[in-house]
């Protein structure tokens, strides 16, 4: 299997090398990218799933050297899931992008081969079994989706959210350096098997790399507060790559830090799950209610995402915790949830920006209080677009569902038997994901309501127009796939399950082996019920309005004769209750033009809810690189200089040698 | 299997009574002899026989909405304890599916009334959001209380553990846990304090708002859906206080027991009055609170 993944990672690497050196020609290189694409990407997906359920494992060295040792590649259960996500998800957006792409009037051979490169290098961080390989790998990643999230940059406000990402991904690029030079230099090597070995990694610093690891890998996953550069730079990129961004890219966090401990190994001390448990938390309430406050459909799908990454957190905390106390039952169902939630994030979050993208490419516009009515004139967009939003609200009979239940059951069982500072840490999951359950509902019933339902409340949205069938054929292939894993929900739990083991323990190989997929066949008993209700509620609707009258009439205006489609509720409206409570998070920036005089002409109001985070963190990092700019006067920009800061610097290296380093 | 007949038979035949009695001891409480109890079969009989009327703008997610509501309601009711301690379907797990097919009858409900354009509806739906969001934590602590002690978050496991010596012994946290069931209650179902089921200003309603263009059948199903949205409510809060054993005399005493709770309801209807709607986050709030509370209380409980 290990053969067929590398060789679809070379395809890939391939078809991205041609596509830059054709960009002469948009057409060629947009179908020869796009084809290197879907086929590495259907024969990756193929092969790990055939590794998660054969338990094929498999490793490989490159022949050659390299600095630092051999690149080192290796596949197991934990890897073959991540990669099931980067191909499947990738591969969609790439059949997806064949239609968006083409909407373009600029150059599209670069977004082409960047858009390959990303997701082989994606690919490769997850087989990366080395520090070196992986940081290559992931500074390929960062520099990429960097050109893809400016691939507008014609337009100020991209070449804005394309700056924050840059500093945010090599902020915690450096954070990850220090992480893996510290294990380096306890054991000698950059290996992580080296990493791996019994006391290889002294208790205190594993517990340091476990702190850098969550600022390193947090910042890129967009745990609450490092998600700053997410809502700015994934609605920038055009929408196939806001899809691939979303669904999985920030998943490359999640990756590396369940990377990070399962290398570091052992029962980890109960606090670490206490703090996951912490930031899910914070990231799941904090991330829906701002996606809430937002107008711009793509910028609320990207504060969805940070509530996701919270929502997966929630799980991996408590699985933590389960694992520390030593009930490995716990452990599994939450390690399952929410590895399975990755697998069902990337699914629906895919197709949801795959389906604002088809709007944005329909109408030109990202905000939501100048559409609605667009049912009637996007069939297709808008019900797998409700398939999404059904699904990402977690409801049944949808795949949502099922990584949240086997969540709430694992943390009930936590709460029952956990001793008591556990039981707190069990119950703050539940009760989280009650409540981000409802508010998620709240914002994709006013997403979705607002865009599709109603009248069209602009002249952009009364002439919108259905997508291609490339896109269209992405986006029903994501609902497909999220009906199918919400009605097969055992089959998805059989996915997560060998990860979740290889996380959740020695003990869980007796404890729960086949807990997650055995209970998880109880959602698929509550999906059939609900279906055949369905089917049958239907039919008796059917058979009593046969023979009657069905007459068609205006809406209801409760007594005004001339409703304008102006008058509907939007999105702000339809929000401001909901986040009445909560306004003490917000900063409130309102621009208020009062009624004057007697016979006042005009009068207006807007208002903007803004994050705190960024109001915060983005004045510190204007302040840091004010205060850095001062070693401007080493910048003289002459080559002669910069020769002689090279000599410099090797004399002193030298000198340093001879004096100190020499044993 | 005589078992799952009968609770098959109460989840049927019953839901409209609650809400029959609710309106008859709203009626005496004014004053007035008020329809008969069986009103609301009369209602959904009538209601069933009649055409409909669709608005222009709707899609067919207008007519789904109903059907929707109804079929997760009635699904719902097939997780839930009636005639026994047992419902005929119970896993470990159940608990959250009854709460989240629930929230999927509500998605589709405020979808259909956005799907009208009409302000008002969409106001009503915009306030449903608001209180189902906070209702949710409350809920789930509510749950809590009773299945953690059992270790499972199952119906059937929870109910059975209960000790129903609470009234003797102290167990304050079945209290709270009745009283933040209660609360959820009165918010899920759109009674007052929360909403006004009989309000006519459009401005002040909730739930009733969101479903004024609906017509004949599908409004005979906006209507059984929440008759049966409280019945399920009612049933558990009925379990919670009373130990209700197998076969006829447990449906009787459950049936009693409904009835009460309904009682309860309209009293609770006829004193007070609806809360500002800036309160009701308030009251929702507090529900989740006084959960947490009885959350630790039986969580001390269990370790001293």
């Amino acid at each position: 299997m290990l053969a067929i993944i590398l060789a679809a990672v070379g395809l890939l690497c391939a078809s991205a090398i041609v596509a830059a050196l054709a960009a002469r020609s948009d057409r060629f290189s947009l179908v020869v990218g796009s084809a290197g694409a879907i086929v590495a990407c259907a024969g990756g997906t193929v092969a790990s799933v055939a590794a998660l359920l054969g338990g094929a494992h498999g490793r490989a060295r490159t022949p050659f050297a390299t600095p630092l040792g051999r690149l080192h590649v290796a596949l197991d259960s934990l890897s073959a899931f991540f990669l099931l996500c980067v191909f499947l998800v990738s591969g969609l957006a790439a059949l997806y992008g064949i239609g968006y792409l083409r909407g373009y009037r600029r150059r599209i051979a670069p977004a082409v081969a960047c858009f390959n490169l990303l997701v082989a290098s994606m690919a490769t961080i997850v087989l990366a079994s080395d520090a070196v390989l992986f940081l290559l790998a992931w500074e390929v990643m960062s520099v990429s989706s960097f050109f893809l999230v400016t691939f507008e940059s014609d337009r100020e406000d991209v070449r804005r959210a394309g700056l924050i990402y840059l500093v945010a991904s090599h902020a915690s690029a450096a954070v990850l350096c220090v992480l893996f030079v510290l294990f380096a230099r306890a054991t000698g090597s950059f290996e992580l098997d080296a990493w791996a070995a019994p006391g290889a990694v002294p208790a205190w610093l594993a517990n340091v790399a476990f702190l850098l690891a969550v600022v390193g890998f947090g910042a890129k996953a967009g745990f609450w507060p490092f998600h700053v550069w997410l809502p700015d730079a994934h609605p920038a990129a055009p929408s196939h790559v806001s899809a691939v961004m979303s669904g999985v890219m920030i998943k490359m966090g999640i990756y590396g830090l369940l990377r990070m401990i399962v290398t570091v190994g052992g029962s980890p001390p109960a606090w670490w799950g206490g703090l996951l448990i912490g930031l899910g938390a914070a990231s799941g309430i904090l991330g829906v209610l701002h996606a809430l406050a937002q107008h711009d459909l793509k910028r609320l799908l990207a504060y969805h995402s940070v509530e996701n990454i919270g929502i997966i957190t929630l799980g991996i905390g408590l699985g933590l915790l389960g694992r520390s106390i030593g009930r490995p039952e716990v452990a599994t169902l939450g390690l399952a949830g929410g590895l399975l939630h990755v697998l069902n994030h990337g699914l629906f979050k895919g197709l949801l920006f795959q389906g604002a993208g088809s709007v944005l490419h329909a109408t030109g516009t990202r905000e939501i209080d100048r559409l609605g009515g667009l049912y009637r004139r996007m069939p297709h967009t808008a019900t797998t677009f409700l398939v999404g939003s059904v699904a990402i609200s977690g409801l049944p009979p949808l795949n949502g569902f099922v990584s949240e239940w086997l969540i709430y059951v694992g943390a009930f069982r936590g709460a029952a038997a956990f001793p008591m500072a556990g039981t707190v840490g069990a119950v703050v999951v539940f009760v989280s994901l009650a409540l981000i359950g409802g508010l998620a509902s709240a914002c994709f019933v006013k997403a979705f309501g607002v865009v599709f339902l109603g009248e069209a409340r602009s002249a952009e949205a009364a002439e919108a127009h259905e997508s291609g069938r490339p896109m269209l054929g992405a986006m029903w292939a994501l609902a497909v796939l999220c009906a199918g894993l919400g009605l097969s929900a055992t089959f998805g739990a059989r996915l997560a399950a060998p990860a979740a083991r290889l996380l959740a323990g020695p003990g869980a190989a007796v404890a729960g082996a086949t807990l997650a997929t055995r209970l998880s066949g109880n959602v698929v008993l509550v999906a059939a019920i609900l279906v055949a209700m369905l089917a049958g509620l239907a039919l008796l609707r059917k058979l009593l309005l046969a023979g009657r009258q069905v007459g068609a009439a205006p809406t209801w205006g409760c007594g005004y004769s001339e409703p304008t489609a102006r008058m509907q509720y939007t999105a702000r409206s339809f929000a401001q209750p909901v986040l009445a409570p909560f306004a003490m998070l917000f900063h409130r920036a309102a621009h208020v033009e009062a009624p004057a005089g007697v016979f006042p002409e005009r009068a207006a109001r807007d208002e903007h809810l803004e994050d705190r985070a960024q109001r915060v963190l983005f004045p510190a990092v204007r302040a840091f690189s004010a205060a850095l700019s001062r070693l401007g006067f080493i910048e003289r920009g002459r080559v002669q200089v910069y020769l002689a800061y090279v000599l410099l610097t090797l004399v002193a290296l030298l000198v340093w040698q001879a004096v100190i380093g020499s044993p | 299997m005589f078992d799952t007949i009968l609770h098959v038979a109460l989840l049927l035949l019953f839901p409209p009574l609650v809400v029959g009695v609710v309106q008859k001891t709203k009626a005496v409480f004014a004053g007035r002899e008020g329809a008969p109890v069986l009103q609301p079969y009369f209602d959904l009989a009538k209601l069933m026989r009649k055409g409909a009327v669709y608005s222009r703008t709707t899609t067919w997610l207008f007519r789904a909405g109903p059907i929707v509501a109804l079929a997760a309601a009635l699904g719902a009711g097939l997780f839930v304890p009636l005639a026994s301690s047992r419902a005929p379907i119970g896993f470990e797990g159940d608990v959250i599916a009854v709460a989240y097919l629930l929230g999927l009858g509500r998605f589709f409900t405020m979808a259909a009334a956005l799907d009208t354009g009409s302000s008002f509806e969409g106001m009503g739906a915009s306030r449903e959001a608001a209180f189902a969001a906070l209702a949710e934590p409350a809920l789930f602590l509510a749950f809590a209380i009773v299945c953690v002690p059992a270790g499972s978050a199952s119906f059937a496991d929870a109910w059975r553990a209960l000790p129903w010596r609470m009234w003797l012994e102290a167990h304050p946290e079945l209290f709270a846990a009745a009283l933040v069931l209660f609360a959820v209650l009165l918010a899920e179902n759109s009674r007052m304090p929360v909403d006004d089921p009989n309000t006519h200003l459009e401005l002040t309603m909730i739930h009733e708002v969101m479903v004024l263009d609906h017509s004949g059948p599908d409004l005979a199903f906006v209507l059984w859906a929440s008759a049966v949205k409280l019945f399920v409510f009612a049933g558990l809060l009925v379990h919670l206080v009373l130990p209700i054993p197998a076969g006829w005399r447990g449906a009787g005493l459950f049936l009693i027991g409904l009835s009460v709770v309904a009682l309860v309801v309209g009293i609770v209807e006829s004193m007070m009055a609806r809360l500002r709607l800036t309160r009701v986050p308030q009251f929702l709030v507090g529900a989740s609170v006084l959960g947490a509370m009885g959350l630790l209380v039986a969580l001390m409980e269990r370790a001293g």
